[in-house]
């Protein structure tokens, strides 16, 4: 239960991070919280020969809320964004989503890019990148780069450097269990999660075998509904339901109608339909399955509520 | 080839302690091993037990996912500089008061989370301790006596501050 060894570099830039990460292409990996990437080691079940630790990069700790959403650095710790409030009112199932990850104190270390990176297809952050529509930011060496403005790389790009800065789609992110797009040599700077619309609610609900594990399954909902309180649209993302998180609209289903009468039991099928969940020791996918549409149906009937009372 | 290491200083317990660490090393080994201070304990390596729980900067952590060269600079809490001095702490003194320990190999995390959990919430809730200390497992006492620990170390701060 000790790491192999590997060349520890701590760069003291993005540029340098980035340089390191360009030069030792696949044999490289980013240390960020630790909080997955540590186990694996201990573990050995990974051994890169090189470890760009970037916890010195404290430009990238930064949760900047936009009009249009948060952005958050790729050092800002899960129980930062937790306890972020202007964080919470842009987008709510933030605060909620966090709060069902890991215990406490692995929250204290663990990042949100990390969580997105690492792409564990049982991580909640994954499933509400998915909901929201988000998109996580890449960068690598190359040139001549455009990063985007008032951004910490365009900072970096004039403290020396050019470097390539791409932002990829929460649907085109995550590409298998534990596989993202983030390819070798690049550095995921930032994420984005849209702010919550006018008139809407999300929920995040799941079923894990202790508090604070992953979960055996979960869901996050999001209802919008238009001026005379119709839902308008309605959609959820699963979590332990599939390789990589599992979008489901389900504006059909519920029907342009208030949530009162709404047909969520008919949306919870349809969900439960759609998912590919997988036995291992915790539970066998019958039992995944069921609990997906419980929790569907739960997140969503939660979520209209949110909607109703925002 | 010997493995290359790195000259770190870490403020442990208010003492200014160096060590020569190769990048691999644990902040749970550094401290147990390089530093002697076997106070923390270490039980799975991999972030599900608690036990070896420390206050990185005031805020409880993991060291066993934690490198000691990534927190060169910083400083780090365990177990031993709980107490002031002679006298126990309070989180101390309320745990030995309720038996919430048995054997004691978790006792050191529990006691550097429940420091924390109380400084930032001095009169928690049962459902905020039962989430403080969700990371944190104990075989031995069934948890009743940790959580009637952590409402008396409460009371003995409010009593003494
Ligand atoms: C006991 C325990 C319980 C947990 N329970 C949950 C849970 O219920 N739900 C959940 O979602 N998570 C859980 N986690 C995982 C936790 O949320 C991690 O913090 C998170 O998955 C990874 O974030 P990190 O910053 O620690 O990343 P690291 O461990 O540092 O890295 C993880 C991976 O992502 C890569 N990476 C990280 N940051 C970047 C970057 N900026 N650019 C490129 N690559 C990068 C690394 O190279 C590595 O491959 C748990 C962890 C533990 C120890
Ligand atoms: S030894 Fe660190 S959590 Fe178990
Ligand atoms: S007292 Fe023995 S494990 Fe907790």
């Amino acid at each position: 239960m000790k790491p192999p060894p590997f060349d520890y570099h701590a760069p003291r830039s993005v540029a340098e991070a980035l340089d390191v990460l360009a030069a030792e292409g696949e044999r490289a990996k980013v240390l960020a919280g630790g909080q997955s990437l540590i186990p694996l080691l201990n573990m050995r079940l990974a051994a890169p020969g090189h470890l760009v630790d970037i916890n010195r990069l404290t430009g990238l700790a930064g949760v900047e809320v936009e009009p249009d959403g948060v952005r958050i650095g790729a050092l800002a710790r899960h129980a930062e964004v937790e306890r972020s409030e202007p964080a919470a009112a842009a987008q709510p199932l933030l605060r909620q989503a966090l709060g069902l990850v890991a215990h406490p104190v692995v929250r204290n270390r663990g990042t949100v890019v990390g969580s997105l990176v690492h792409a564990d297809p049982a991580a909640e952050l994954p499933a509400v990148l998915t909901l929201l529509g988000g998109s996580v930011r890449l960068a690598r060496r190359g040139g001549p780069g455009t990063p985007a403005a008032g951004s910490s790389t365009a900072q970096d790009v004039a403290a020396g450097g050019s470097f390539v800065v791409r932002d990829v789609a929460a649907g085109e992110f995550f590409t298998g269990p534990l596989e993202s797009a983030a390819g070798p040599g690049e550095l995921a700077v930032s994420a984005f999660f849209p702010a919550l619309p006018p008139r809407s609610g999300t929920a995040f609900r799941e079923v894990a075998r202790r508090h604070g594990d992953y979960a055996l399954a979960g869901v996050a909902a999001l209802v919008v509904l238009d001026d005379d309180l119709r839902i308008t649209s309605a959609a959820v993302a699963c979590v332990s339901a599939g390789p990589v998180p599992l979008l489901v609209d389900v504006t059909g289903e519920c029907g342009h109608r208030p949530p009162a009468s709404a047909g969520w039991a008919g949306a919870a099928r349809a969900v439960q339909d759609r998912a590919e969940p997988e036995d291992d020791i915790h539970a066998t996918a019958g039992y995944r399955r069921h609990l997906i549409g419980v929790l569907a149906e739960r997140a969503l009937r939660d979520a209209a509520r949110e909607a109703l009372n925002g | 080839m010997a493995e290359r290491t790195h000259d770190i200083t870490l403020v442990v317990n208010g003492t200014v302690r160096r060590a020569a660490v190769p990048g691999r090393r644990l902040l749970s080994d550094c401290l147990r091993h390089d530093l002697g201070l076997t106070g923390t304990h270490v039980g799975c390596e991999h972030g599900v037990c608690g036990c070896c729980t420390v206050l990185l900067d005031g805020e409880p952590v993991r060291s066993c996912l934690t490198f000691a060269v990534t927190v060169d600079g910083r400083e780090i809490t365990t177990v031993e500089g709980l107490a002031d001095g002679e006298r126990m702490s309070p989180v101390q003194r309320a745990f030995a008061e309720c038996h919430g320990l048995q054997c004691g190999f978790c006792t050191p995390g529990f006691l550097c989370t429940v420091t924390a959990l109380l400084r930032d919430n001095p009169v928690p809730t049962d459902e905020e301790v039962l989430e403080g200390i969700s990371g944190n497992l104990c075989r031995c006492t069934g948890y009743q006596n940790i959580v009637k620990a952590v409402h008396r170390a409460a009371e003995i701060m409010a009593e003494e501050s």
